[in-house]
């Protein structure tokens, strides 16, 4: 904690904004998204929507997995029903896209509500199991209902358009993208400050003990799946505008271990390590691309078996970390910070 | 029911029991890593694949009988098993069951990827040493590889038994079961056992692997094979070493039967489906499964 900075009550202890500097350096930050899109190229532009598309999937992982402390290996097929529903609504039915995406997600939210069922009773290894069926069940459908999913072949999504104005380039998408990860960002940090959110953190230190103290355990655990699928039907719908085309290629379970790794590699159970987390693992393909043009000529098969080196790489950052920094990227971060305050009497264990 | 109708029916059943019995050997080896360790190791079905490639990679790329490279394959797992153990499981004892499952997830991911990386992504075909022989039972031919499978199946299941029961060590994995931090104060050497229960449940599912080989040929995906056993371990109990048999083969006569019957009305997926099916309504009304233990939670 910086010096000189006293807190006299409980309202103080959970400002968002603990000091005017963290003030001033988000809307710093703001100011820097709002003004990149003006200097950037269109492929970073590109990346930065798959970056916030990420955040708000992983900020949904995080409210379950992080917080809640249930696990799910099912993110992908949450992501894949918001991804179907927007692109059916809009496309079989013409519905106006300002009111397909908020119901794609709360179908989504529907479809974990069923989920959240069967799962109330269950813990750690049978919890894992029952929301890969759940994956399983999601991604046959979806291959299978030919007539409605159009099967393999997928589905091209229309130009969405929000009252008349048509969002037809990377552009005007990242400004769409960037306004809802930041909703979604503050809606996670004052979730955390609310009653609800202080029960799904007691629901994951010890369920037991939560119940004992009078927190409503069935209420809390589906309204986490709830929270958590319609993020990532949000999430999945803004992914199909910008692939505009989806299949169910998509959505495997490999994404379900991307967002993983990202939940992980941030720091689960923090809303700032999302943001971390996303921006890494999005970012580590092309790292591993750079790495893939240097060597390329030396070993001309790393080009040809590069998924395979970006998803070991995948499983190995996520071993990595859970043995070396099991609080991840935003850990360090508090470790750096808590250095230089008290720079140069630091002390380090 | 005529007897066309009746040969199907029990070419369904054989073709049940006999990926029922593969179930049941990768399901094994998450039982017994279970009962010693109680790490869930969802790449169980990797290193299944793996055993599988490197069997494949002597017999194929060195020409070296099947026999001798079968018992090489078998070594090399239960060394990859305890190195495994070692290196990614070991810091991880005493950590919440999330990491330890992510933990897993990751390695699983890992061997795929390499499997993936190293023979690529064609379907590879393991030679049988038998050659193309079939056996005639009567109603139906059946190859070697399906009745070796079965055999294999209730011998592994035998020893383990056995070993479990009878042996000193089998005891002390028994004890470090029941509680690890008792053991160790008895002067059980918990982290042998550790090492010892990767090692079997390694030598078991790269059997598996070999005998699946035989079957449907080599690719990376095999490994998810890993994923849909786990079906089989919830129906028969994770603790349970004949349950995991049990329920495999409750799990592939399930998946043949609905195969045979059901996909001309719910299409080809609808067999790996059942399983699943199955097994969220038996969660949904027993959350441990059929014969799981319930577990008394103390605050």
């Amino acid at each position: 904690m910086p010096s000189g900075q006293f807190k006299t009550s409980y309202s103080e202890d959970i400002k968002i904004f603990q000091t005017l500097w963290a003030k001033s350096w988000l809307w710093a930050f703001l100011v820097f998204l709002v003004v990149m899109p003006l200097f950037a190229d269109k492929y970073t532009i590109y990346m930065s929507n798959l970056v916030g598309i990420a955040v708000i999937g992983v900020l949904g992982l995080n409210i379950l997995s992080g917080y809640t402390g249930q696990i799910s290996l099912g993110h992908s097929a949450f992501l894949a029903l918001g991804a179907y529903c927007l692109t059916l609504l809009t496309l079989k039915l013409n519905m106006p896209f300002w009111l397909a995406l908020p119901l794609s997600g709360c179908f989504s939210a529907f479809c974990g509500l069923l989920l959240a069922l069967p799962c109330l009773r269950l813990r750690g290894l049978y919890l894992a199991i029952a929301t890969f069926a759940f994956y399983f069940i999601v991604e046959y459908v979806i291959t299978h209902w030919d007539s409605l999913t159009n099967g393999t072949s997928g589905l091209t999504v229309p130009e969405p358009e929000i009252f008349g104005l048509a969002i037809d380039s990377d552009i005007k998408l990242y400004y769409l993208i960037m306004a809802l990860a930041a909703l979604s960002m503050i809606f996670a940090k004052n979730l955390f400050r609310s009653e609800a959110g202080r029960a799904f953190i007691a629901i994951r230190d010890n369920d037991i003990a939560a119940e004992v103290i009078g927190i409503n355990i069935t209420k809390y655990k589906i309204l986490a799946f709830m929270t958590c699928s319609f993020y990532a039907g949000i999430a999945g719908a803004l992914y199909a505008v910008t692939l505009s085309f989806i299949g169910p290629e998509h959505f495997t379970f490999l994404m379900t271990i991307e967002y993983l790794a990202m939940g992980l590699v941030g720091g689960i159970g923090t809303i700032a390590g999302t943001v971390f987390g996303a921006l890494f693992i999005t970012a580590l393909p092309e790292a591993i691309r750079f790495l893939r043009d240097w060597l390329g000529n030396d070993f001309p098969f790393l080009v040809s078996r590069m998924a395979d080196l970006q998803s070991s790489i995948y499983g190995l950052v996520i071993i990595v970390f859970l043995i070396f920094e099991p609080s991840g990227l935003f850990g360090i971060w508090l470790r750096l910070k808590k250095y230089w305050l008290a720079w140069p009497y630091s002390y380090n264990k | 029911m005529d007897s066309i109708e009746l040969t199907i029916l029990s070419q369904l059943v054989l073709s049940g029991i006999i990926a029922g019995s593969i179930y049941g050997l990768i399901a094994l080896g998450f039982v017994v890593i279970y009962k010693a360790t109680k790490v869930v190791n969802f790449a169980q079905g990797e290193i299944m694949m793996l055993g599988a490639y490197f069997c494949y990679y002597l017999v194929v790329t060195h020409q070296i009988p099947f026999l001798a490279a079968f018992v090489i394959t078998l070594v090399f797992s239960a060394v990859l098993g305890i190195v495994t153990e070692f290196l990614v499981l070991r810091p991880m004892v005493g950590e919440p069951t999330f990491s330890v499952i992510m933990i897993t997830v990751g390695l699983g991911t890992l061997l795929r990827s390499a499997v993936g990386f190293i023979w690529g992504h064609d379907n590879l075909a393991l030679p049988a040493p038998w050659g193309d022989t079939t056996w005639d039972m009567g109603i139906m031919a059946v190859s070697p590889a399906e009745v070796y499978t079965v055999a294999a199946t209730l011998f592994l299941l035998g020893m383990l038994w056995a070993f479990f029961k009878y042996s000193k060590m089998g005891l002390a994995t028994r004890a470090t079961a029941f509680d690890q931090r008792w053991s160790f104060l008895m002067g059980i050497n918990v982290h042998k056992v550790f090492s010892l229960a990767w090692a079997l449940a390694s030598v078991v599912a790269a059997v598996g692997g070999v005998f699946l080989a035989f079957m449907g040929g080599l690719e990376p995906n095999m490994g998810f094979i890993g994923m849909k056993v786990f079906p089989a371990v919830v129906l028969g109990g994770i603790e349970s070493i004949g349950g995991a048999i049990l329920g495999g083969l409750v799990i592939g006569l399930c998946e043949s039967l609905a195969g045979g019957y059901l996909s001309e009305w719910f299409g080809s997926g609808v067999k790996e489906l059942s399983a699943f099916l199955v097994l969220l309504l038996v969660l949904m009304f027993k959350p441990y499964g059929l014969f799981g233990k319930e577990e008394i939670i103390r605050v």
